[in-house]
């Protein structure tokens, strides 16, 4: 049995606003093992990327408020760590890689320089050394020329490049594990396809746990071990793959499977819908957060938000209703 | 294809954007030929597809289809007539039965104006009806597009993305068009009211007779809604069949790579996979490799690919593509 590598409990974000507070993450918890992939999908606004910028700790605290039981990583506890201690895990033990590469890259620093800061910050290579692995690395993630585009700058590369120059960046340190948030949301089909190739290959030659944020169920179905489906700051539904697509609990999570059409299978049917849309943070409903848009929607879900249990094995869900039958559990 | 069953039919249709240099002394040092010799019809009532990478002109030839750029060369027909020789008052007149709807819902609708005005002022500017009654057409649009006769005093900001995109449908459909060009009504929007959006516009379609240019990178989407689709590469048409024909039987390469690319919501399926990815990215439009445009990352390229452009033929049955080496029937 391979060692945990984060472990996260009842993990709560607010963000106190002078309108009010935002309740973002409404105690999440999730374990993740060395080399596993875990999906999190949710809609915009449902919490899976501020949940995973605070196990990082870069939200900065106010406005937000963090608390959690405990949030552990490779078995230390790094809720109260130093910002000196988290430098030293932040882009050394910990790979991260953004949605917008355009932005994630600085526009006035050459590429080059660019991966070479993880390795001058985190080890104790020369300049030269340095330049050698970022030349090492550019070729790991198959950018061609990778000598000359060293001295290249951002605005020099497609936005495929670029995502691959920041994946270089965030291995540069030979993370344990490497956190991905929509990194292909903003890239054609074609280069999305390279860039999950890449990173799938990547994270099989090292080794590398690996947690990939994301909106789209059918991009993680070929990538992720286990997934977790998160709905207004809280996860619905968790379990393995294949549990997840071929046998949904949660309402939400069949309904956003149903709704998203493929390119294979029957047509000429409606696509299913769900109806209104995702609550408000401000005052979340008491009650399950997606009562208001559940068709199985029965009187206990408007008062009481059920809690995530484990109905089949290794496969949990947020739900009192047995949505095979209709009934509640 | 001078069928006479074609609402909207595309002959030769070419767009270039010169570049000029020099601030004082301007000259043009090179053009982005985001269309080039483009043939389609699109028939009354379908709805047309047509798919490819950002950069292939996809979005440019919807615009300049709608006259909104002036083509540099090519017609385009609108029933008998040649939009492309329209000027002024007669072009104002023609667009009325043509509309379109844009990606970003965030970025169509002037947040000063309230929604009564915003759908209102297509019939303003056509001088339609009275107050009275475009205030009456303005309810009648909202219970169309599913919304609340109580937001007419609303604005905007007070909106979802979906919501807004609703009112956009609506504003579209303020003139009672027989032509809307959709370009990517969806990519803005979240998973869940995706769905919302493309019912909603496929209703709409039964109900009014409407036919859409639908113009998306999501191949998924575009197989739920189109009856045709053409794929695009580089501003040249490189495949076209109808719905079934071209997800079932592609035969140009690029279509091929391009559909599996495209995941599917299966993790059996996905895992007995075979996969072509694309190697490398979409040329520039600026400067497009010779002969056929997809050559360098075309698996199967050939010499004759690099020298000479292939031609834009029907290989099977109403299924066109423009390859050297098409790939075999299934």
């Amino acid at each position: 049995m391979s060692k945990k590598i984060l472990e996260v409990k009842d993990l709560k974000i607010r963000f106190i606003t002078d309108f009010g507070t935002v309740y973002a993450v409404n105690g999440v918890s999730f374990d993740l093992y060395e080399g596993e992939t875990l999906g999190v999908v949710g809609e915009s606004g449902c919490g899976k990327t501020v949940s995973m910028l605070s196990i990082m700790r870069l939200l900065s605290e106010p406005p937000a408020k963090v608390s959690a039981d405990y949030m552990k990583f490779k078995g230390k506890e790094i809720q109260n760590a130093s910002e000196k201690d988290m430098n030293k895990i932040r882009g050394n033990q910990v790979g991260l890689i953004f949605q917008d590469p355009m932005i994630s890259l600085n526009p006035i620093l050459k590429v080059g320089f660019q991966i070479m800061e993880p390795l001058r910050n985190h080890t104790n290579m020369g300049k030269k050394e340095a330049r050698e692995r970022a030349y090492e690395l550019l070729c790991l993630v198959g950018i061609p020329e990778a000598r000359k585009r060293l001295e290249g700058y951002p605005h020099q590369f497609s936005g495929g490049m670029q995502q691959r120059a920041i994946i270089a960046m965030a291995l540069a340190c030979d993370p344990s594990l490497l956190i991905a948030d929509e990194p292909t949301t903003a890239l054609d089909v074609t280069i999305q396809a390279q860039i999950v190739d890449l990173v799938k290959r990547l994270r099989d030659q090292f080794g590398m746990a690996l947690i990939w944020i994301t909106h789209d169920f059918g991009l993680l179905a070929g990538l992720a071990d286990r997934i977790n489906v998160m709905y207004s700051g809280y996860i619905i539904e968790k379990g393995i793959v294949d549990d997840i697509y071929e046998n949904a609990l949660h309402p939400y999570t069949r309904a956003l499977l149903q709704s998203i059409p493929s390119i294979e299978g029957k047509l000429g049917e409606p696509l299913k819908t769900i109806e209104g849309f995702p609550p408000e943070l401000y005052n979340p409903p008491n009650g399950c957060p997606f009562a208001p848009r559940c068709e199985f929607v029965k009187d206990i879900c408007k008062q009481e938000n059920p809690l995530l249990i484990e109905y089949e094995s290794g496969h949990k869900a947020a739900c009192w209703v047995e949505i095979k039958t209709g009934e509640l559990r | 294809m001078s069928d006479n069953n074609f609402l909207i039919r595309i002959e030769n249709l070419t767009k270039n954007f010169p570049i000029y240099k020099g601030i004082l002394i301007e000259r043009q040092v090179g053009a982005v030929q985001a269309v080039s010799n483009v043939n389609l019809g699109i028939k009354k009532g379908e709805t047309f597809g047509l798919a490819g990478e950002s950069g292939c002109g996809k979005s440019t030839l919807g615009r300049t289809v709608l006259q909104l750029y002036k083509p540099t060369s090519g017609k385009v027909f609108f029933r008998d007539i040649d939009l492309t020789l329209l000027k002024g008052e007669e072009l104002r007149q023609a667009r009325k039965h043509m509309q379109m709807v844009f990606q970003d819902p965030y970025a169509s609708l002037n947040p000063k104006l309230n929604v009564s005005r915003i759908i209102t002022e297509p019939l303003e500017a056509h001088n339609i009806g009275n107050a009275k009654t475009r205030h009456e057409k303005v309810l009648e649009l909202l219970d169309l597009v599913k919304m609340s006769r109580y937001y007419t005093n609303r604005y905007p900001h007070e909106f979802s993305g979906g919501q807004r995109q609703r009112i956009v449908i609506a504003r579209a459909l303020a003139l009672e068009p027989e032509f809307i060009v959709l370009d990517e009504p969806i990519s803005a929007l979240d998973v869940s009211i995706q769905a919302q959006i493309v019912n909603l516009l496929e209703k709409l379609q039964e109900r009014l007779q409407l036919t859409y240019l639908f113009i998306a990178h999501d191949l998924s989407m575009m197989r739920h809604i189109s009856g045709r689709v053409a794929i695009m590469y580089l501003g040249k048409l490189v495949e076209q069949a109808c719905r079934d024909e071209l997800y079932g039987n592609p035969l140009h390469p690029y279509t091929q790579s391009l559909l599996s690319a495209v995941p599917i919501p299966n993790p059996k399926r996905e895992r007995d996979r075979r996969r072509n990815i694309l190697e490398g990215d979409v040329p520039s439009p600026i400067n497009p490799p010779s002969g056929c445009h997809f050559h360098p990352r075309c698996p199967i390229a050939q010499d004759i690919c690099k020298q000479e452009d292939p031609e834009w033929r029907e290989i099977v049955d109403q299924h066109w593509i423009a390859c050297h080496f098409p790939l075999e029937k299934k």
